[in-house]
């Protein structure tokens, strides 16, 4: 097993650098620089942008650029960001965990709910429960999700049961851990749900295909046959084959909730990566840009990563190719 | 005795008897129809404003004049003023202005070329109609989602044109060819689909500079969406060229001496059209939704052009949500949209392939 991962985790490097060059070159691609916006600032002396200039090597050309900016990143180095005016580094690693917790609840959320969804939906199959479920999901996959979490704050800004985007109320800080986090809970429902709605209505619709699948199988009508209970029928050898084929998905799902988190921090004001990157593009401060897009493309290869190695675990087969 | 039915034929049979589908395709025709006639259909053009109606809620239609006659379809004038919380509110005033049905409006040039003044409906001066209320500054939201049709309808079309293109020819050389050239092209493909989509999306917007015409812009989002998203395609279509090679007729064409490329296009690529025309259906969603996320940020379509996107930058703020709740049709629309795309697309593929029905996604 240890090639196996071994040959994914070179994957996923080559894959970051590859990323990082497309990335970089885009930024150039684009006309002016950083430097622009600082010319125009009268406190700035011309010694300072002479230093900058030279310290970030702008006369040089792009790809020496980026390979100077590569060996910074090797010594762990960022960059420094010209519109926060600190070092990349300070506001990366608590916007980082930001986007993780966003993702991190959603993802738990859409899997403690489809799996069961899917499971209740494929018993039920034909119903009108099942009917009502399944034009349900096929309603919300249709709906944006910053659409559900404008509908949503709003219903928040009437009530006044939720607080209005944002990750933590004024003052939070000063409370204790657990007031703090009953605090952070309460800002997580909106964006949380807005984000897991389209994906539960996905994976339930793939849980339910799989579980029908296997209930038609003919070890499932072997173990009716020999009278065990329908309870074991179900749970012990029809849901321990359709779950197989969702562990594909897992790393899929989490990327796609990682993707899908950066619209939603903007539109509820979550303070993560995705905001962070648009701010960063719309000022052209490159060295923030990379660093959001490399942190971004580091959380979604090690979400496929981990998809990889466990659906590696499951199925001996995929070990070997 | 009976003629045979081609392939198509009977695909198409079993596409119109789902009512659904049907209803889809009348959705989407409609749809398009307004976004083509959108000048015609929409009472006022997209720059038209009304600094006295700022965020007027939708116009009610009377029949009965105030003092009871019967006078036809006609709307009342609509007051400003402020309420003791110094809020916006809305009086109907006494004026009637009756709806003129293709009356004389803001001259525009029809489909682009034909000199053209009338409207579908429109209501004189100073008089204002508003079907599904104003925006800040007192345009018309009906008349800016008919327009802004164009630019969201048109966005999913073409991207899924271009990206389709793409993913025809990187997925039949990789399907038909195989070993280390299908490597490699998956290889890059799996890349591309890795990318976390919307950081790419904000990346390789980065790269366009600002200074663009609203023409420029609109190409440059279709070129960006569709770089996303050929990969998806390219596998879909591998996985079927991979089947179809095996297939007798293509090794009939080989004896006979056909090139490679005489085969993936005459041969191999017609094969794949059916469920293709599926799959594109529904990829069409995805820039749509692409589109319009990227132009409520603020990155795409720039104010005073409308798409239904740009149209719910206003709603980002939700105070103007809680006081012009109408500010959110444009989602509706895009909704609608989707749905009808979605239903057509399942449609479609049960359709070609009728034992697929049922079972997997295709429910």
């Amino acid at each position: 097993m240890a090639p196996y991962i071994f040959r994914r985790i070179l994957t996923a490097l080559l894959l970051l650098v590859v990323m990082s060059f497309v990335t970089f070159m885009l930024m150039r691609l684009t006309p002016g620089n950083f430097l622009d916006t600082l010319r125009l600032d009268p406190q700035i002396s011309k010694d300072t942008l002479a230093y900058y200039g030279k310290l970030y090597q702008l006369d040089k050309p792009a790809w020496q650029q980026y390979l100077y900016w590569l060996a910074g990143l090797a010594r762990g180095e960022l960059g420094y960001s010209f519109y926060y005016n600190v070092p990349v580094v300070k506001i990366l690693a608590s916007r980082l965990g930001n986007t993780f917790i966003l993702s991190l609840a959603a993802f738990l959320l859409t899997w403690a709910v489809a799996i069961p969804l899917g499971i209740w939906a494929a018993l039920h199959r034909g119903g009108l429960r099942d009917r009502m479920i399944q034009f349900t999901a096929y309603a919300v996959l249709s709906l944006p999700g910053f659409f559900v979490a404008m509908v949503l704050l709003w219903g928040a800004s009437v009530t006044g049961w939720l607080p209005l985007g944002g990750m933590e109320s004024p003052g939070s800080a000063d409370l204790p851990w657990f007031a703090r986090a009953g605090d952070m809970l309460r800002h997580l429902v909106i964006p949380v749900t807005a984000l897991s709605l389209g994906s539960i209505a996905l994976l339930q619709k793939i849980m339910r295909g799989n579980m029908l699948e296997v209930l038609g199988r003919q070890y499932i009508f072997a173990a009716r046959a020999r009278g065990l209970p329908e309870n074991r029928v179900i749970y012990g050898h029809a849901l321990r084959n359709a779950i197989n084929p969702m562990i594909t998905l897992l790393g899929y799902e989490f990327s796609a909730l990682l993707s899908g988190a950066a619209l939603m921090e903007i539109v509820t004001s979550w303070p993560g990566l995705g905001s962070l990157m648009l701010t960063a593009v719309r000022s052209k401060d490159i060295y923030l840009v990379m660093a959001s897009m490399m942190m971004g493309g580091v959380l979604f290869v090690a979400g496929n990563l981990l998809a990889d190695i466990a659906l590696a675990k499951a199925d001996p087969r995929i070990r070997i190719r | 005795m009976e003629k045979p039915r081609s392939e198509t034929g009977l695909a198409w049979q079993r596409f119109t008897s789902d009512r659904a589908a049907l209803a889809a395709l009348w959705v989407l025709g409609a749809l398009y129809a307004a976004a083509l006639l959108a000048d015609v259909a929409a009472p006022y053009s997209l720059k038209d404003e009304s600094r006295e109606h700022p965020y007027c809620p939708p116009t009610a239609i009377h029949l009965l004049a105030p003092d009871g006659r019967l006078i036809g379809p006609h709307v009342r004038g609509m007051a400003m003023a402020y309420d003791t919380f110094r809020r916006r509110v809305y009086r109907a005033t006494p004026e009637v202005y009756p709806l003129r049905f293709f009356g004389k409006g803001e001259p525009y040039r029809l489909l682009g070329f034909l000199p053209f003044d009338r409207h579908l409906f429109i209501v004189d001066a100073p008089g204002r109609v508003y079907l599904l209320g104003a925006d800040s500054r007192g345009r018309d939201i009906f008349s800016r989602i008919l327009h802004g049709a164009r630019v969201s309808l048109t966005i999913g079309l073409f991207g899924v044109i271009i990206s389709f293109g793409i993913g025809l020819l990187v997925g039949g050389i990789a399907g038909y060819w195989g070993g280390r050239v299908d490597d490699v092209l998956m290889r890059v493909c799996e890349m591309v689909m890795m990318v976390p989509g919307f950081y790419l999306l904000l990346a390789l917007r980065a790269a366009v500079p600002d200074s663009l015409d609203p023409l420029q812009v609109y190409a440059a989002i279709i070129i960006i969406l569709s770089f996303i998203g050929w990969a998806g395609l390219a596998r879909v279509i591998r996985g079927m060229c991979l089947s179809l090679k095996e297939r007798d007729y293509v090794l009939a064409a080989r004896t006979m001496g056909l090139t490679d490329m005489e085969i993936i296009v005459r041969h191999v690529l017609p094969h794949t059209i059916s469920y293709s025309l599926a799959a594109v259906t529904l990829a069409v969603p995805g820039y749509i939704l692409g589109e319009s996320a990227l132009s409520l940020i603020g990155l795409g379509i720039q104010d005073p052009y409308a798409s239904w996107g740009n149209m719910l930058a206003e709603a980002m703020s939700i105070v103007r949500i809680q006081f012009a709740p109408w500010i959110l049709w444009p989602a509706f629309f895009i909704g609608i949209t989707v749905l009808s795309f979605n239903v057509a697309g399942d449609a479609l593929r049960d359709a070609w392939d009728p034992l697929l029905k049922g079972r997997g996604e295709s429910t």
